[in-house]
């Protein structure tokens, strides 16, 4: 596993990424395998709910050769030490009911096996769709009788992250019939609201021009399946909700706040485009 | 304060500030046809020298979404329009009016912004603050503006 790994990424993954920048940008790699054994789908048939295209498109896969490989291996991967971190969080007792995350789920590679792939998720005793930070601080709230965690802050997005890795390689596969459906159509809605002075939607950018440059930035399906990503921009773990901010702040408009009933739609319409991609969180973006 | 008091002061600051005065046409008075607009929105010709300022970043960034091969000082030229070589040729000077005021007046579902347009926005933002817009609204780009953006794309022929 990757722990342990961490601390060595911390030590010299600054060194190791110096190099991959510097020798492998002839080399592209096309094909998306972690450490050598998580082999990802970064490329498959669109779920059948979505008309738009044929095919789908993992993030990974309009960033630069460097930027891809940084994603290879975990001991390259500057958030690997973000996750380190949220690993010993795990373990550590906090709250009034002294108790950790494993009091109740044990070793986080058996409890959280398969869980990322699924959120968000229809939460019948809450009677709405639930993101996997909100799951978190409901746990931390109700059953460890701790204080919940900023919606989008450094412990948050580690722990979110700790998750994920627990389902690399596993497709996304949210679901958005049901009692989810009512919230997965609001999402839709916002995807195609062209908001801000702008009047630019999602889909402008990220389902009309993918593939294209919209100034210096290589325009992507604006899949989240790689979230939480690592940006070498701001040396920190983001959140899909922080992306959906800056995104709709770049409209000219008012945004939305990470954690709003706005932003946890759109995150379940979002994550839905992307059923069939395989999880690969946490991920790499310059 | 009563509304009309308040209305009367703005009309005053109006004025002041914006020099909205003499033959400038406020952009919910702009009158398309088919897409173009015949008449000046300053009542006079436009200076292409401000041209390329206008659709550098920082004020119109038409680069963000199209090429002009005529401004290769101007980095990261976007691919979203078409090029922009040649659209002297291709359009009228009121139809270049009209798309750069509002295109989708002229290409239905345009996602090039309008940019000069005050009305009709959803959730508005004060700039690139993603906070709420209070108060008055400005366009994108100011008459003047426009006019010479539309000066020196007459000045792109092939
Ligand atoms: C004006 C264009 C524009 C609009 C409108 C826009 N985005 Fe983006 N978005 C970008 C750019 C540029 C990037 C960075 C490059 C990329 O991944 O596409 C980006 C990145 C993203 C990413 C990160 C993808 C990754 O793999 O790292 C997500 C997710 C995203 N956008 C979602 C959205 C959503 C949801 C909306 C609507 C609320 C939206 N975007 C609206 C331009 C836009
Ligand atoms: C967010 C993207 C975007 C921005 C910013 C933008 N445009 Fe456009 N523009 C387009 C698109 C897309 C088209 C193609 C028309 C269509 O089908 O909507 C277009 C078409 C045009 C055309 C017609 C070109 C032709 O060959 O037919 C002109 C002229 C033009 N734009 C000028 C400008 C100017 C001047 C600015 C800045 C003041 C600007 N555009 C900013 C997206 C943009």
């Amino acid at each position: 596993m990757f722990q342990g790994k961490g601390a060595l990424a911390l030590a010299i993954g600054g060194a190791l990424s110096l190099i991959a920048a510097g020798s492998v940008v002839a080399d592209e790699p096309a094909k998306l395998v972690v450490n050598g054994e998580i082999e990802m789908v970064t490329e498959t048939e669109a779920p059948a709910h979505l008309d738009a295209f044929d095919t789908i498109y993992s993030g990974w896969t309009f960033r630069t050769p460097e930027t891809r490989m940084l994603q290879m291996d975990d001991f390259d991967n500057p958030a690997m030490v973000f996750v380190d971190q949220a690993a010993e969080a795990w373990d550590t007792v906090d709250g009034s009911e002294g108790k950790s995350c494993a009091s109740c789920h044990g070793d986080v590679a058996e409890g959280m096996a398969g869980v990322r792939a699924v959120y968000p998720k229809w939460n019948e005793a809450a009677g709405k769709v639930r993101t996997l930070v909100q799951q978190v601080n409901d746990c931390r709230e109700t059953r460890m009788g701790a204080e919940p965690w900023k919606y989008d802050g450094g412990k948050m997005v580690a722990m979110e992250s700790l998750i994920s890795v627990q389902s690399r390689g596993m497709p996304v596969n949210v679901a958005i019939d049901g009692p989810a459906q009512s919230t997965w159509e609001q999402g839709k809605d916002l995807y195609y609201t062209r908001f801000g002075q702008l009047e630019l939607s999602c889909a402008n950018c990220h389902e009309n021009n993918y593939g294209t440059m919209i100034r210096a930035d290589h325009l992507s399906q604006g899949q989240i399946n790689g979230f939480p990503v690592y940006r070498l921009k701001n040396t920190k773990l983001n959140t899909a909700h922080a992306r959906f901010k800056g995104c709709v702040r770049d409209t000219r408009a008012e945004t939305f706040n990470p954690g709003s009933p706005e932003f946890v739609a759109l995150e379940l319409y979002v994550a839905s485009r992307g059923n069939g991609l395989s999880v690969e969180a946490p991920s790499v973006r310059n | 304060m009563s509304a009309g008091l308040w209305l009367a002061l703005a009309g005053g600051l109006l004025g002041a500030t914006m020099a909205q005065a003499e033959g400038v046409v406020a952009p919910s008075d702009v009158v398309f046809e088919d897409g173009a607009v015949a008449v000046s929105l300053t009542g006079a010709p436009g200076n292409p020298e401000n041209g390329p300022d206008i659709i550098n970043k920082g004020s119109g960034n038409c680069i963000a979404c199209h090429q002009v091969s005529a401004l290769p000082d101007l980095a990261f030229q976007g691919e979203i329009g078409p090029p922009l070589d040649g659209v002297g040729d291709r359009w009228s000077e009121a139809q270049l009016r009209g798309i750069v005021a509002n295109a989708k007046m002229m290409f239905d579902e345009s996602m090039m912004p309008a940019f000069y347009k005050t009305e009709g926005f959803i959730r508005l933002g004060d700039e690139f603050t993603g906070k709420a817009h209070a108060g008055e609204v400005t366009p994108i780009l100011t008459a003047e503006q426009v006019e010479d953006v539309v000066a020196y794309l007459l000045t792109l022929k092939d």
